[in-house]
Parts: structure tokens; sequence; C-alpha cells
């Protein structure tokens, strides 16, 4: 099956922001699997309750790599209130649109953040 | 640069090819069932191809069918053959057929025929053992392809045939990816039905024949005005069969030479692409197509490689879930023992008349940076 991507998808799938690494992490979040074909996995750096550092690893398609950038432009310098509210839509409007077979990867990204920022209350709750 | 690395999907049309082609749209537009003399060139050419193209199997040319593709051809075969054997409703055929196959397989399953799937060793490779055990007393037909599309495996058809041909069972090989780079003989290979393509072999798109054997009855999927001996109606596309026979001719002409470089490019390609660490080799290492290499990389996804190669210029294609309508991975990966995963981080390259060894360096070249800068992003690889 032949994929069009936009314009915007390619451009983050080519230079993707954020990736990497957080050593010193805050909290770090998961989604998706390896059968399924995409893996993310999103780190956060939190100081007085807004997300000063975001960045991302991805295993996955051209989607879901400009998904997961797309994802951290949105999410970095947000409160941990405003990023929770991150929908997979808003993802979608960012990148212009996706391919509709390549929607997952936008709910996986979405899914990815707010397991971080659940991981992220949790330990500060301790 | 643009480096074409997908001549297993299609290939250009040849020069000569093309030539060969151009009157059959202007001068020669005949149709080969008028009377006059315009039509009756027509003819000749469609005639004169089909002794052409007959020749290069070893069969007769009335034994020839021309289709519009491999499709078509496997369609017919399969169901023109159910159809006109209703008391036999069993089927045997492969896991890693093309869909051309497996999916007219499934529909004559939904329409009251069993049908048997043979699993594949990790080569890809049928063992002929496992299809004389398949077979039951209201077996109607064999289906195995000569070489796999994705992975290049060769299967042992002759092999095959031969255990067919003692059973009193039809035998059907899909060889698109063969004609014309691999030898065939009908005859000696026992062979009752084949399928081939033009447009793998420098011939134009919408062309095809299947050949079957004299006295094998099939019904017509397509009927018509009774073209093609009855077998497929409709006004023959001229241009294109003239231009298959012209691309048969080059290809005869051409295989011995164009297979030995074609292997030689082939496995200079994966000696250097298996330096990358964690890559494999998918099919067989010698039982293969001289003209396809396979891969997985581990901790990445093909259709991000793909997307990648393309901005470098590069064309080549993945059995990867995510380039797939479906987001299935490729059933022939999986039936050769990958798992998902490793379905997913699969690329294929495959060569042909144009490609150069200075492209080849440079698709090595580029894939090696490609590799490193999908694994540096993926959460799964570590160094």
């Amino acid at each position: 099956m032949v994929l069009k991507y936009s314009k915007k998808v390619m451009e983050h799938f080519l230079h993707p922001h954020n990736v990497g690494e957080l050593k010193n992490a805050d909290a770090v979040g998961e989604a998706g699997n390896p059968v399924c074909g995409d893996v993310m996995k999103i780190y956060l750096k939190v100081k007085n309750d807004k997300i000063i550092n975001i960045k991302f690893k991805t295993l996955g398609c051209a989607a879901a790599i400009a998904a997961s950038s797309m994802l951290t432009d949105l999410a970095k310098g947000k409160t941990i209130n405003e990023a929770e509210k991150i929908k997979n839509t808003d993802i979608i409007t960012g990148l212009g649109t996706l391919p509709p077979i390549k929607v997952h990867c936008s709910v996986l990204g979405a899914e990815a953040l707010h397991n971080a920022i659940k991981n992220y209350r949790k330990k500060v709750k301790k | 640069m643009k480096i074409y690395m997908d001549y297993a999907a299609t290939t250009p049309v040849a020069k000569q090819v093309l030539k060969v082609m151009e009157p059959y749209f202007s001068k020669e537009f005949g149709n080969p069932n008028s009377l006059y003399d315009l039509g009756q060139k027509a003819r000749d050419s469609v005639e004169e191809s089909r002794k052409i193209v007959a020749n290069m199997i070893n069969a007769k040319p009335k034994e020839i069918i021309f289709t519009s593709g491999g499709t078509e051809s496997d369609n017919l075969a399969i169901k023109g053959l159910a159809l006109a054997n209703e008391s036999k409703k069993h089927i045997i055929t492969t896991k890693i057929e093309h869909h051309a196959v497996l999916e007219t397989c499934k529909w004559l399953e939904k329409n009251g025929y069993e049908l048997t799937y043979l699993d594949v060793d990790g080569y890809g490779l049928v063992n002929p053992d496992d299809v004389e055990m398949a077979i039951r007393k209201d077996t109607l037909l064999v289906s195995v392809m000569h070489a796999n599309n994705e992975i290049g495996t060769i299967e042992p058809i002759k092999e095959i045939g031969t255990i067919c041909r003692k059973n009193g069972i039809y035998f059907h090989t899909d060889a698109v990816q063969t004609i014309g780079k691999v030898p065939i003989d009908v005859k000696e290979m026992n062979i009752d039905l084949l399928s081939a393509s033009s447009h793998k072999i420098y011939g134009s798109k919408g062309v095809g024949f299947l050949y079957v054997r004299n006295g094998i009855k099939i019904e017509p999927l397509i009927h018509g005005g009774g073209q093609e001996n009855k077998m497929r109606s409709g006004t023959e596309n001229v241009a294109g069969i003239v231009g298959f026979s012209a691309a048969i001719k080059l290809a005869k002409k051409n295989m011995r030479v164009e297979s030995k470089t074609e292997t030689k490019l082939r496995d200079y390609l994966i000696k250097e692409v298996l330096k990358i660490p964690k890559s494999y080799l998918n099919g067989h290492k010698t039982k293969r197509l001289p003209f396809n290499a396979n891969f997985w990389f581990s901790g990445i996804e093909g259709e991000a490689i793909i997307m990648l190669l393309d901005k470098y210029g590069i064309s080549a294609s993945t059995g990867s879930a995510c380039s797939s309508g479906s987001l299935e991975p490729s059933h022939v990966l999986t039936s050769i023992g990958l798992n998902e995963e490793q379905a997913h981080g699969s690329l294929r390259l495959t060569i042909g008349r144009q490609t150069t060894f200075k492209e080849i360096k440079y698709t090595i070249k580029v894939l090696k940076k490609i590799v490193n800068k999908l694994r540096k992003m993926s959460p799964t690889w570590e160094e």
C-alpha cells in the first residue's frame, strides 16, 4: 500500500526534535510493544510542576517517529496538568494530517506521555 | 542520484522492447480478429509472439494463453481448473505463495474447497515429501511457486512436478519471478500450468501468459468473443504481447551473462550489508534468485528504512506491517520463522539490468548510515 505523508510528517520524520534519553529523568513513560511494531519511550524532566525537558526514543515507522517528535514539541514547557490534556488528535493537528491507518501512531504517542505523567505523579506522592 | 533497487516489483521497458511495441499503437493498430490485411498482420504478430514465448519454456504455441498478467494467470489456472473438474475438491499450496495464488485459494475455500497450505523451512524451501504426504484421493491440484518474490528462494519444482505427475495430480507453478531469469522447461519439470508476467522482465505492464499443457481442460473466467482459443476473451493486447515476446527474446539471449553479473553484485551486497551488527539474511544463500537480497535488522522498522532510503534516492521495499494496508507483517517472513518484530525490520533489495557496482556501493554506504540513525532513536536497541 502506498502511504502519502504530509510535508510536516516528513519534516518531523527526517529531522525529529528531542530525540534521545534523559539520564536524570524525573519520569519515563512507555507505550506499544515490539510485536505491534511500535514502541515509544518518553523521558520527562520536571521543575516546579513544569516539563522543562522532554526526550523520546521510538521504534517504528515514519509516522510513529514524526508523532513522537510532534508530541515532545507540544509537551515541552507545559505544566503537568496542561500536558495531561494533550490528546492524540492534537498530535495529528500538529502534523497537519496522518493517513487513517497511521492514526494509531498518534494514539501511542499520547499514551506514552500520559504514562510518563502517571509515573511522575506516583513518584511525587511518595 | 536515483537508484532503483526494486526490480522484483517491476522493471522499466527495455529500449529494444519499446521500439518493437511502438508500431502497434499507431501504424499497425489492427484488430487481430479482423479479416483484412491490417488485422491479419496483427494476428501474425500475436502468433509469432506466441511461438517465441512457448519456445522459452519448451511448450507448444497452442499451450499459451495470453492474459493481463501474473495475477490473472494464477486466477485462471486455479479457478479455471477447479471449475472444469468439479469432482475433486482438494488443493495443495504453500504458505509463502504470492497473494494472487493465496487469495484465489482462500476464495475457493469459501466456496466448498479444502485447502492444504504447506509449511516451509527456515529458508523458505518446500519439502517435496510434504507435498507427497498431503496428497489425497480428491486432490485436484498442487500449486507451488517457482521462486518466492520476497525472499528469492527457488523451490524444488522439478521434484514436486514429478511427484504430481506420478500421482495424476495437476501441478501449477507461479513463475512470475523466474521467467527469463532462471531456465524453465515445462516438460523436464513436469509442469502442467505455469503463470508468467511481462513487466518483471523489461516488458510492459498489463500482459502475461498462462501455459496449460495440451489436453488439460480449464474453464475460462472471461467470456466474450472467444479469443485465445476461447480461454480468454477480449481483443488481444497486441503491443503488449509483441513486447512480451521481444522481452523474452532479450532475456533468453542475456540470461547466462545477466545471471552471473547479478549473482556477483548480489553476493557483494549481501556480504557488505551483513557487516552491519545484528543484521540477518532472509532466504537461502544459494538456492536464491540471482537478483534478490532480503534482510532484517534488529531494533528498527522497515517502513522507516524505506522512507529514509527514498530520501537518498534509493527505491526499495519491506515486509513490515507498517507498510502494508492491513498492518500485518509479511506472511512469507513469518512462515520462515521470523517473529513479528523481526519481520517489521525487514528490507528487500532487488537488482537488475541497469544496476551498477557503484550503485551497490552507494546503497551499502547509505544503508549503514540509516540503520545507525534509526537505532539511535530506538528504545529497543542497545549497543
